[in-house]
């Protein structure tokens, strides 16, 4: 039980926080591209940080539930649908079993994340559930998803708490994208004149963008010498230079280590614009210090925290202003029925606008009351 | 430039520089600083990768920042000058040539004006250091192959080279550990997998081992293979004597 792939898309993949510890194996990391994309679907629906999400990038994939499901959808707005209906993205959404999650245009940025609470049912290798195809390794079956393909869910049936809070201000990917870097560690192969054009001038995204990296073009990065060094790591958000001067910025998929001088590399908090920026969309370089990226860094896991905790354990304030949710007791017991979707709690406070007598469980929030109506003569 | 030097190569690596040269010697201090700093155990590194002339360190900035970090990895390179002597571990790789599982064996000899067996035994008789591993999960740069038969790359790459065959590239050599294209001139192949997810540590080779490849015939292939195929077999490995 889970969901079933009705079409795939250009290119979706089973993707989580990567694969750590093997690089020195010439094992790539992959993982999401937009970390934070990425986190913060997971944080919508509940589910810890690293578990596995999908990846669909420029053209979304169809996605039928086979059974009932909470989800969230981040990241570039590939315009996601639900039974037709436009879906709203970077909030919780209950999905009933049977419903069809689509997409269509690409409105803005390209890659869309779609979180599942309690994870999918894909076994990880060495550490990971993301997908390496390049090695034909991890997700599903090491490859992107397909028509008919079909996943289960890890934890079936799991209701995040405070359903209608988890929501958050949607980030927003246009083009241009000011990104922010750290020279090195090859800048001294580049001239004074080099680095200029490298800080000063707007570079556009080519169509050779992939999961591997982010193929830049514009005005030529004038080397010393030339483009190649000695094979060395290669970082994520790193601008490697070959020859032909134009940057080339390495993403999830990149391998392990390469021969091309390295003049900087994109911060990591920067890094969600090159992950969602498309062919056309223009780049621009400023150089930034360790200590500001890295404070940056902690600030964005704080937030990633915060966004948690808001949805866990929310202010009392937060409650107050969502409607109770009324539910009659039926002979079995309770009759709350919490997997119920959005458009059934909806029609059952409607009803219960103006309750006829009975025992019922009000809901605010987290809390739940038991409240018996009796007629008043 | 003096080495080693500490360079930043991002917000969340640095990386150690240990020269600018392929040469042994560098390697073997990026070994002895790598195993230094595993012994360390500094909280926030997850991960290190050794390459010809670099040690790169995977760090998380939320536990240790760049400045606390590349200050322990100074004073750990002061320390780490006379490192100590590190065994030479050697790994047999048992290797079929010629035939199918070596197509390009006829054409090596030929280039050299040499016979088969003479090209066999000179790849057999060295033995390689592994330098660093990339490229594909478990591909691992080698030196130390005997010049006189290296030999240019294939004019058109094959399509798909199966996993395990053993192949000639310039003055390199090296094994596909994954089914790949590539346009290395195949000499043999090996029963042995370098890279099996399912297995404990899912790549065979790491970056310091030597490697010596043994002749076996296609019986011994099979016999082999049917071994791995069960989890059943181990490359032999030893400790080099003397020096």
């Amino acid at each position: 039980m889970g969901i079933r792939i009705l079409k795939g898309g250009l290119m979706t993949t089973v993707q989580d926080g990567g694969r750590r510890g093997y690089q020195r194996f010439g094992m790539g990391v992959s993982g999401a591209v937009d970390v934070h994309s990425y986190v913060y679907a997971n944080i919508l629906v509940g589910n810890h940080k690293d578990e596995a999400v999908l990846e669909a990038t420029m053209l979304g994939p169809s996605i039928k539930f086979i059974s009932s499901s909470v989800i969230a959808i981040t990241g570039g707005d590939l315009s996601p649908s639900l039974d037709g209906k436009p879906a709203p993205m970077y909030q919780a959404l209950a999905v009933k079993k049977g419903s069809i999650l689509s997409f269509g245009m690409m409105k803005s940025g390209c890659r869309a994340y779609i979180a599942f609470a309690g994870g999918l049912m894909i076994q990880p290798i060495m550490g990971s559930r993301s997908t390496y195809i390049r090695a034909a390794l991890g997700g599903f079956e090491g490859r992107k998803l397909m028509d008919g393909d079909e996943i289960a869910f890890r934890q079936r049936g799991v209701i995040p708490k405070n359903l209608s809070l988890r929501r958050m201000e949607p980030e927003i990917f246009k083009s241009p994208y000011t990104v922010r870097v750290l020279m090195g560690p090859q800048d001294d192969r580049f001239t004074e004149k080099g680095l200029k054009t490298f800080l000063g001038e707007d570079y556009k995204v080519t169509e050779q963008f992939d999961r591997m990296g982010c193929r830049l073009t514009g005005p030529k990065i004038e080397h010393v010498t030339d483009g190649n060094i000695i094979t060395d790591g290669i970082a994520f958000g790193a601008i490697q230079v070959p020859d032909g001067g134009e940057p080339i910025i390495m993403l999830s998929d990149r391998q392990t280590t390469g021969g091309y001088a390295k003049i900087g590399s994109v911060i990591n908090v920067d890094m969600p614009y090159i992950a969602q920026a498309k062919t056309g969309d223009v780049i621009r370089f400023v150089k930034t210090d360790i200590v500001t990226a890295q404070d940056a860094f902690v600030a964005q896991l704080e937030k990633y925290d915060q966004l948690r905790e808001s949805f866990d354990h929310p202010p009392a304030s937060a409650l107050e202003g969502s409607s109770p949710e009324w539910t009659q007791e039926t002979k079995s017991g309770t009759g709350a029925d919490s997997s119920a979707s959005p458009a059934d709690k909806a029609a059952l406070r409607e009803e219960n606008a103006s309750p006829k007598t009975g025992k019922y469980l009000v809901k605010v929030g987290s809390r739940a009351y038991k409240i018996t109506l009796k007629e008043i003569e | 430039m003096t080495y080693p030097v500490v360079k930043m190569t991002g917000d969340t690596s640095v990386a150690v520089v240990f020269g600018d040269a392929i040469s042994e010697e560098i390697n073997l201090k990026i070994r002895a600083f790598d195993e230094a700093l595993a012994r360390e155990n500094i909280a926030g590194i997850y991960e290190t990768v050794p390459t010809y002339c670099t040690l790169m360190i995977h760090y998380a900035p939320e536990v240790i920042r760049y400045r606390e970090l590349s200050q322990k990895l100074e004073k750990l390179l002061l320390g780490t000058h006379e490192a100590e002597k590190l065994e030479t571990r050697i790994m047999e790789i048992p290797v079929c040539y010629g035939g199918e599982y070596g197509p390009d064996l006829d054409y090596v000899a030929e280039y050299h004006q040499m016979s088969k067996e003479e090209v066999i035994k000179l790849h057999t008789e060295a033995e390689y250091l592994i330098y660093m591993l990339g490229f594909t999960p478990g591909f691992s740069y080698m030196g130390g192959m005997d010049e006189r038969i290296a030999t240019p790359r294939l004019k058109t790459p094959r399509v798909l080279i199966p996993a395990g065959s053993v192949g000639i590239a310039g003055g390199q050599t090296g094994i596909y550990p994954i089914d790949s294209p590539g346009g290395w001139q195949l000499i043999g192949r090996t029963p042995v997998r370098m890279y099996d997810a399912e297995r404990q540590t899912p790549i065979l080779l790491d970056a310091g081992l030597h490697v010596r490849f043994v002749p076996i015939n296609e019986e011994q292939y099979q016999s082999i293979l049917q071994k791995v195929e069960s989890g059943r077999y181990r490359c032999k490995t030893y400790v080099k004597e003397g020096e």
